[in-house]
Formats: C-alpha cells, sequence, structure tokens
C-alpha cells in the first residue's frame, strides 16, 4: 500500500530555519504503524529525519506526535486506522511546546510541571519492618494511573494550555493524583491545597482531549475531577475554582437551569469588585447580542422541578451510605 | 572545553543506574547521573511479568530462590553473587514497596505474587503486567526528590582514563546541541542496559545498543559469558515484540499445531513453565519438525477468563490487539523465540567493580558496572525470568555503595583532553565523510540477521565462523558509512552511526565466545557439541579487546559454594 507522508520539518541548523513540509512516499503493510513508516524514511529516503523513538511497543513514551491533526503514539498508530486506503499522512511535532529539531519537541517545561506537584510518596513517619498494608482495590486502581507514561500527548491536545501556559496541565494532574489516592501517602491536604489554586485542578475546562488521545486510558480529566471531589471533601480553601462548582450545583437544584450572571457574581464574590468590574465588558457584549439571560428574581426555576430535586436528594443519601 | 566535576557518575538511567545513583548519593557522594534518553524512556520499562523474591517471613527459603537461579544457569552462574541476589532481594523488595512502587497486594493487603519459569514457587512481585515501568517510575521520582542532576540526553563516547589506566570520568556530548564536555569523576558506573539490537529481529528496544559493554571493552575492561544470549519463548512474529513469561505464568498454555501441549515431551514437570532455554528449544523442534503454524506456535490464554486477563495481562493484551490484531480472550496467539537478553556482560565482582581487588584478573579500576551491561556472573548460561529487575535494584544499590566508598578515598584526577579530541575528531571524521553507498541501516540489518541466523537457539561452528567473517566486513564497511545530515543538532543519524560501531564490538565478542565454547550449555546450544562438558567448560570465557585482530581470551573458574553441577531436567 503506498503511503506519503507528509512530515513537517524544522532544521535550527539552516540559515534563516522556519518550518516546511516535506512529503515521502513509502511503501507500507496493513500491521504497519505510523513509526514505522517514519523508521522507513530515516532508514532508506533520508536520515536526516529528527525523532525520538525507542520500545515500538508503546511503552516508553517517546514517539509522540501529531497525527493528521491528533497527537498519538507513532508506534500505536496503525496506518490503516489513519489512512484505510493509503493515501496521505500528515505528521507534526507535539503542540504547546517547542520544536528542536523536526519531530522532536522541547520536553523541559513539561518535566517542570511534573515536579511540581511533588511526585514522589510522602508517608508520614518511618516506614513499617515490612511492607505497608494498603487495600488490593487501592492497589489495582491506581494502578490504572501508574500505567501513564509520560508521553506527552494529552499535553499536546490540552486546549487550555493552548491559551493559558500557566496551567499545570493534565499529565501532572494524573501524576497528583496517583499520590492523592495513595492510602500509603500522607500529605493528601497539603498536595490538594497546592493544586486549588490558580494554574492548578481548577483550570481544566473538560474538554476531554486529553481523555480522548491518551494512549494508556489513563483519563487524566477524570482523575481532575476526581482530584477536585476530594479537594472539596477535605476542605481545601474556599477559591474561585470550588466556588464555582458549589454554586454551579446549589443554583442547578434550585432552578434546574444555570443563572449565569448569578453563577459569575456569586463565585468571584460581592466584594471581589476588580474582577467583577472585569466581568462588565464581556456582559455588555452578550447583552448587545441578545444573550443575557433573566437573572436573579427573573429567573424561575423550570417546570418539574421537583425531579430534579429529587435526584439530588436521591445522590446525597447515596453517597452518604 | 567545558568540565564538569563529580565524585561518581553513572551512565544509564534505567533501574540499574537509578538505583545505583541513588546509593551513592545516600553514601554522601555528588553524583550525575548521563543517559541518552531520558530516564523515564529507559528499557527497564519493557520488563513485564515481576521480579523475585523469597521473602522468609511468609514461608519462602531464599535457598530455593538461589538453587532454582543456579539450576536455570545450566551451573554457569557464579554462586556467591547468585546467594547475595536471592539472601538480599527481600530487604530491596521493601525498600522499593516503601519509595512507593504499588505492587499487586492479596486480600490481607500484603503483597501478593505469581509464578514464572524455571521455580516451583510462586515468588514474582508484580504491578499488573507493567512491572518494570511501574518501578522505573517510582526510581525516577526518588531521583526528582533527591535533586540528583541528570544530563538528559547526552550520548557517551569514551571513558576516560589516567596514567595509571585507572578510570576518570568519560567524554560525551549534548545531543540537543552536539557539543562536546568531560565528565570528571573518581567512579564511573556503566549501567547502560543490553545489546538486543545486535540481533534482528529482537524484543529490545531501539536505545538497546551495548553501548555499556563497548564503551568498557574498548577502555581495557573485559567481557564475560558473551556467547549467552537469551531467547525468549514467547514474541510476536515480524518486529519481535515481547509477550510476557507472565502470561504462561498465569496459566497459559503452548499449544502445536495439533493443539498439543508440547512440553509434555519436553518437560513434563514444569510444562510451559520450564526455563526459557529449555522451552525456546522446544518450540524451535516444533516449528522445525513441521508442528509451528507459519513459522510459530501458539500461546492459549483463553482458559483464563476475560476478568483475569484484563486485570492481570492488561498490557499484553493490548499489545496483541494492537501489533497481532488478536485478542487473547477469544484466540490463541501466534508466537515464536525472540533474542531478548543478554546474560553476558562487562566482568564485575559481587560489589559492581570491573577489576579484581585480588588481581586474578585485570580490568580497569575506578569503573564499576551494574545491570544487564554488566555479568557478575548471576544468570550464567539462562536467566530465569523476573531475575533481571532483581539483579538490576540488588547489584544497582551495591554497585552505587561500592563506588561511593571507593570515590572517599580517591581525588579527582584532572586529564588532559586528549580523548576528546580524538572523539570529537571521530564525529567530524564522520559528518565529513562522502560515502561509499553503505548506509547505517543496510549496515545494521545485515548484522542483525547474521546473528539472528547463526548465533540463536541452534548453532554450529559453520554458521558461527560465517558470521565471523561478516561482522568483520562490516566492521571495515563502517568506516566508509556516511549520513546525510551534516549538522550538529540532535543529528540522530550520527547517533546511529556510533552505536553501530558499538554493536559490531559486541557482535564480535559474542562469536568470538561462541566459537570458543565447545559445549551445549544453557542458551549456548551447538548442534556440533550437543553435550554439556563440565570437564572442560564449567568455567567463564574472558574477553578483551585488542586492537589488531580477535579478541584475547582469558578464562575464570566458576564459583560453587554448594550447589555441585547436576543433570539438568525439568
Amino acid at each position: 500500500m503506498e503511503t506519503t507522508l507528509r512530515i513537517r520539518r524544522f532544521n535550527p541548523g539552516q540559515e534563516k530555519p522556519a518550518p516546511y513540509y516535506q512529503e515521502y512516499a513509502v511503501e507500507l503493510e496493513s500491521s504497519d504503524s505510523v513509526l514505522d513508516g517514519l523508521i522507513k524514511v530515516r532508514e532508506k529516503l533520508d536520515d536526516s529525519l529528527a525523532l525520538r523513538c525507542s520500545c515500538r511497543g508503546a511503552i516508553c513514551g517517546s514517539c509522540g506526535m501529531r497525527i493528521n491533526g491528533q497527537s498519538a503514539l507513532a508506534c500505536k498508530t496503525k496506518v490503516v486506522s489513519v489512512a484505510p486506503q493509503g493515501g496521505t499522512i500528515q505528521v507534526e511535532p507535539m503542540n504547546n511546546m517547542p520544536v528542536i529539531k523536526d519531530l522532536v519537541t522541547d520536553m523541559s517545561t513539561f518535566w517542570k510541571k511534573i515536579r511540581q506537584v511533588n511526585p514522589w510518596l510522602q508517608p508520614k513517619g518511618p516506614p513499617p519492618p515490612s511492607e505497608y498494608l494498603a487495600p488490593a482495590e487501592a492497589m489495582k486502581h491506581l494502578s490504572g494511573v501508574m500505567t501513564c507514561i509520560m508521553c506527552g500527548v494529552c499535553v499536546s491536545d490540552c486546549t487550555v494550555l493552548e491559551i493559558d501556559s500557566k496551567f499545570v496541565g493534565p499529565a501532572a494532574l494524573a501524576k497528583a493524583y496517583r499520590f492523592v489516592a495513595d492510602p500509603r501517602d500522607a500529605f493528601t491536604k497539603q498536595r490538594l491545597t497546592i493544586l486549588n489554586y490558580s494554574g492548578g485542578m481548577w483550570d481544566c475546562t473538560r474538554c476531554m482531549a486529553c481523555v480522548q488521545v491518551c494512549p494508556k486510558g489513563v483519563a487524566p480529566m477524570d482523575r481532575i475531577m476526581s482530584l477536585r471531589a476530594k479537594g472539596m471533601a477535605v476542605q481545601v480553601p474556599s477559591t474561585s475554582g470550588s466556588r464555582h462548582a458549589e454554586v454551579f450545583t446549589d443554583i442547578i437544584r434550585r432552578k434546574g437551569l444555570l443563572d449565569e450572571p448569578m453563577l459569575a457574581v456569586r463565585t468571584l464574590g460581592l466584594r471581589n469588585l476588580p474582577r467583577l468590574f472585569g466581568m462588565i465588558p464581556l456582559a455588555l457584549r452578550s447583552l448587545v447580542r441578545g444573550k443575557v439571560p433573566g437573572s436573579g428574581p427573573l429567573h424561575r426555576p423550570i417546570a418539574g422541578i421537583h425531579h430534579i430535586r429529587r435526584i439530588f436528594r436521591h445522590t446525597r443519601k447515596k453517597r452518604r451510605t | 572545553m567545558t568540565t564538569f566535576t563529580y565524585d561518581v557518575v553513572v551512565i544509564g538511567a534505567g533501574l540499574a543506574g537509578m538505583r545505583a545513583a541513588l546509593s551513592a548519593h545516600h553514601q554522601g557522594a555528588s553524583v550525575a547521573i548521563l543517559t541518552k534518553v531520558h530516564p523515564v524512556r529507559s528499557h527497564s520499562n519493557a520488563a513485564q511479568g515481576g521480579i523475585n523474591a523469597a521473602l522468609t517471613d511468609r514461608g519462602d527459603k531464599w535457598e530455593e530462590h538461589a538453587f532454582e537461579t543456579v539450576k536455570g544457569s545450566d551451573y554457569l552462574g557464579d554462586q556467591d553473587a547468585v546467594e547475595i541476589l536471592a539472601k538480599e532481594a527481600g530487604d530491596d523488595i521493601i525498600a522499593l514497596e516503601h519509595m512507593g512502587v504499588i505492587f499487586n497486594r492479596n486480600e490481607e493487603g500484603r503483597l501478593g505474587t505469581r509464578r514464572f519459569g524455571g521455580q516451583k514457587r510462586a515468588r514474582t512481585f508484580f504491578v499488573a503486567d507493567f512491572t518494570g515501568q511501574a518501578i522505573l517510575h517510582v526510581l525516577f521520582e526518588q531521583i526528582l526528590q533527591a535533586q540528583l542532576p541528570v544530563y538528559e540526553e547526552w550520548f557517551v563516547t569514551s571513558i576516560l582514563k589516567d596514567d595509571h589506566d585507572r578510570c576518570a570520568g568519560v567524554v560525551a556530548f549534548e545531543i540537543q546541541s552536539g557539543k562536546f564536555a568531560l565528565f570528571h569523576s573518581k567512579a564511573v558506573i556503566l549501567a547502560a542496559g543490553g545489546l538486543g539490537r545486535v540481533y534482528e529481529p529482537s524484543t529490545n528496544a531501539l536505545i538497546c545498543t551495548g553501548d555499556g559493554m563497548a564503551l568498557a571493552y574498548r577502555a581495557g575492561a573485559p567481557l564475560m559469558d558473551m556467547e549467552m544470549v537469551q531467547y525468549h519463548p514467547t514474541t510476536l512474529k515480524g518486529k519481535g515484540l515481547l509477550i510476557s513469561e507472565a502470561a504462561r505464568g498465569e496459566g497459559a498454555y503452548l499449544l502445536n499445531c495439533h493443539g498439543e501441549r508440547f512440553m509434555e515431551s519436553y518437560a513434563p514437570n514444569m510444562m510451559e513453565l520450564a526455563s526459557r532455554d529449555v522451552v525456546a528449544r522446544a518450540e524451535h523442534i516444533e516449528i522445525n519438525e513441521g508442528r509451528g503454524i507459519n513459522g510459530c506456535v501458539l500461546l492459549d490464554c483463553r482458559h483464563l477468563g476475560k476478568e483475569f486477563i484484563h486485570d492481570r495481562l492488561r498490557q499484553i493484551n493490548e499489545e496483541a490487539k494492537i501489533f497481532a490484531n488478536i485478542d487473547l480472550t477469544e484466540e490463541p496467539l501466534p508466537i515464536r523465540p525472540g533474542m531478548h537478553y543478554q546474560m553476558g556482560g562487562i566482568k564485575t565482582d559481587i560489589d559492581g567493580r570491573c577489576w579484581d581487588i585480588q588481581e586474578k584478573w585485570n580490568g580497569v579500576a575506578g569503573l564499576f558496572a551494574a545491570g544487564e551491561t554488566a555479568c557478575i556472573s548471576l544468570h550464567g548460561g539462562n536467566r530465569l525470568g523476573a531475575n533481571s529487575l532483581l539483579d538490576t535494584v540488588v547489584f544497582g544499590r551495591r554497585a552505587g555503595n561500592c563506588a561511593a566508598e571507593f570515590a572517599k578515598e580517591q581525588t579527582i584526577c584532572k586529564v588532559s583532553d586528549t580523548q576528546c579530541e580524538i572523539d570529537r575528531n571521530l564525529v567530524q571524521a564522520i559528518l565529513a565523510r562522502k560515502g561509499n553507498g553503505d548506509t547505517v541501516a543496510d549496515l545494521r540489518y545485515t548484522m542483525g540477521t547474521t546473528m539472528n541466523r547463526h548465533l540463536s537457539v541452534f548453532r554450529d561452528h559453520e554458521g558461527m565462523h560465517t558470521a565471523q567473517q561478516i561482522i568483520k566486513q562490516l566492521q571495515e564497511r563502517w568506516d566508509g558509512v556516511a549520513i546525510k545530515d551534516k549538522g550538529r543538532v540532535f543529528n540522530t543519524g550520527l547517533i546511529s552511526t556510533l552505536e553501530l560501531r558499538f554493536m559490531l564490538d559486541c557482535a564480535e565478542t559474542i562469536i568470538a565466545g561462541a566459537l570458543t565454547r565447545k559445549e551445549s550449555r544453557g542458551a549456548h546450544f551447538r548442534t556440533d557439541y550437543l553435550e554439556r562438558d563440565d570437564d572442560h567448560w564449567l568455567k567463564h570465557i574472558l574477553l578483551y579487546h585488542s586492537t589488531e585482530g580477535p579478541p584475547r581470551m582469558d578464562y575464570l573458574p566458576v564459583c560453587i559454594t554448594q550447589w555441585e553441577p547436576q543433570t539438568r531436567v525439568y
């Protein structure tokens, strides 16, 4: 099956370096991965192509890149899954990190953010003479997070990082969760308090991109949501992130429909005048487009609100048991 | 010239390297790690099944573990080293657990075990089927906590030596910039992993190019047991990816084309869980005698049940789906033996020293080694599954401790940058080559397929002699290989060229050892010498680099403490 690999290239050693696309036609088998294709290019057509790769089996995390616009491990992406009838496959370096050369990116910021969550076990006191006792289920649950191979694919496709480089990101938060959920770790509240502030667990917009692209089924966003729940359970200091969740739930429970202006005001707090004033231009733009719904007393509960309240009562009871 | 100075420099950041660095650090030494890939990209990741230890507090005996390791080695393992491995295993497992490894638990919340090949008792501790990865990431966490400097993506080109022929550091260049630097140190620990890519195919990652062994060899330290190359019984056709022994440990069957569990006729007691060399030979015979299916036999997991496979064999089920298009819960998987592990390596003593304090053999003072790159010899003629992870943590720790102690007695010896000039000139010469039409890929492929043909499960003089001639030619042709990329930034073509040179060194020693050992023992099975010959060959072959001609050879007796060689039956 003849396939064309259209590769985004960049060589900083050139005079006036600028990225460009270069196409390579290679003959591939239906069992081949995109990495097999790239290796073929490197071995048969152009040994100047730079990429990282090692295990070929989706365990070392070296070959994260964008394939037809979506981040993935090249070794785990079958050619037939992205180009069933042959044709062209576009291969580019990962997003949200600088490019060093061709498909090789600079992951130093990625690692700096991993380090930010103090990613090591912190038990209390001296260790027991033998192993720590820990429930089998808890360890099995953690092994679902420990499968993370730090490939950077989730970070590459994270839509928050695209506009806010301060966000610690899905990989680091999944790593943090691994310690928060570890029964042997004694610093749960401290960890959650660190993650509670700006750039931490509340900055995820739940777009699901990380869950979708993660090659190991780590589901970083789900871990972030668990972190939030655990944070509220241990009562980390109230921040706009946790208030947003609380107020959101409260409004839905009472009205069945979101009262957006109220959500903003209560989340930011009535005393937070600078932030509230900052919202005015947005409010005006929304007004001009007729997008400001009624608020406060004008915002009536929906018909059948008692059903919604019943759901709330039911979930609360269930959570208590 | 940029120079760095440390007490101890560790080359490689897999399990052995990071474990060594941590213990040297805990002894108070200033330590740096140099690695050609980021630590979590290391090949220790690929160890799937688990790590052995006889925990005495739950009724296991270290002597049983030691005996099975010795028997597995076909009595070529040095028994003093094996005893240390088995005795210290328990403490190291518990230490790993305390660091944070999420080992599988039993219902009481204590560490759970599974069975592995060559052993009668379940003493393999595990994290699903990604044990290596789970431990590697935890050791990396410990390195972060200790704030040890890690020189990521640095490629080491030479071991530095002072006027007294002692190790004085390394020469390396940063892959991202191509800039050379000198690392002065009182001790160097080589933990650079195995040499799998000398073979094609191999279960090993593309980075496993025998760098550590070749660096030591070129520096004058001997390599040992190099003829002992393990073929793993269950690898995928094609690229040769590994399917963990955990599958058989958990009860999977091996079937031939008639649906028979053929191991019954080769190892009636241990069946699928006989030693790897025994199972690999059995599979080869089945395939050669026409009872295979397209060059493979079948691994059948279906009777284990969906839920069990999902919990305990998750990664290999996923791997089979992606790379072989087979769901283990529904179909048997075609597999065959594939090159997997090098039992041999840089000769070290039980504390990782690459020289003999009793001066019975020559080496390089100040140089240490641990992990697959080293050979104590623990694994002798054949390594038991789940002993390699154990080897890295036990002997990584010991090498780190010993290197730190050694460093306390030494002073930094500044050596001239002659070696650095030589290496820099070599790189410049490679970049300047016009080329004779040979490519790195062609040479590597020829080397790999040659080794896989003539130095695999069954060997004979004629085949190995042919391989020796081919490798010699490839070494000559290496001088003419050119690459297109003439730049210095992240030049992966340059790295492959340098790695190929190291791999050719390794191939040369494997063949030299294998031609010399005129018997069949462990993984080294010769169709022209069918029997094990304890009278003549109960000894190790040491290989020294020689600038002209084949490697110089020497021999060392096998250390026997309590287990006299017996006939090996499974």
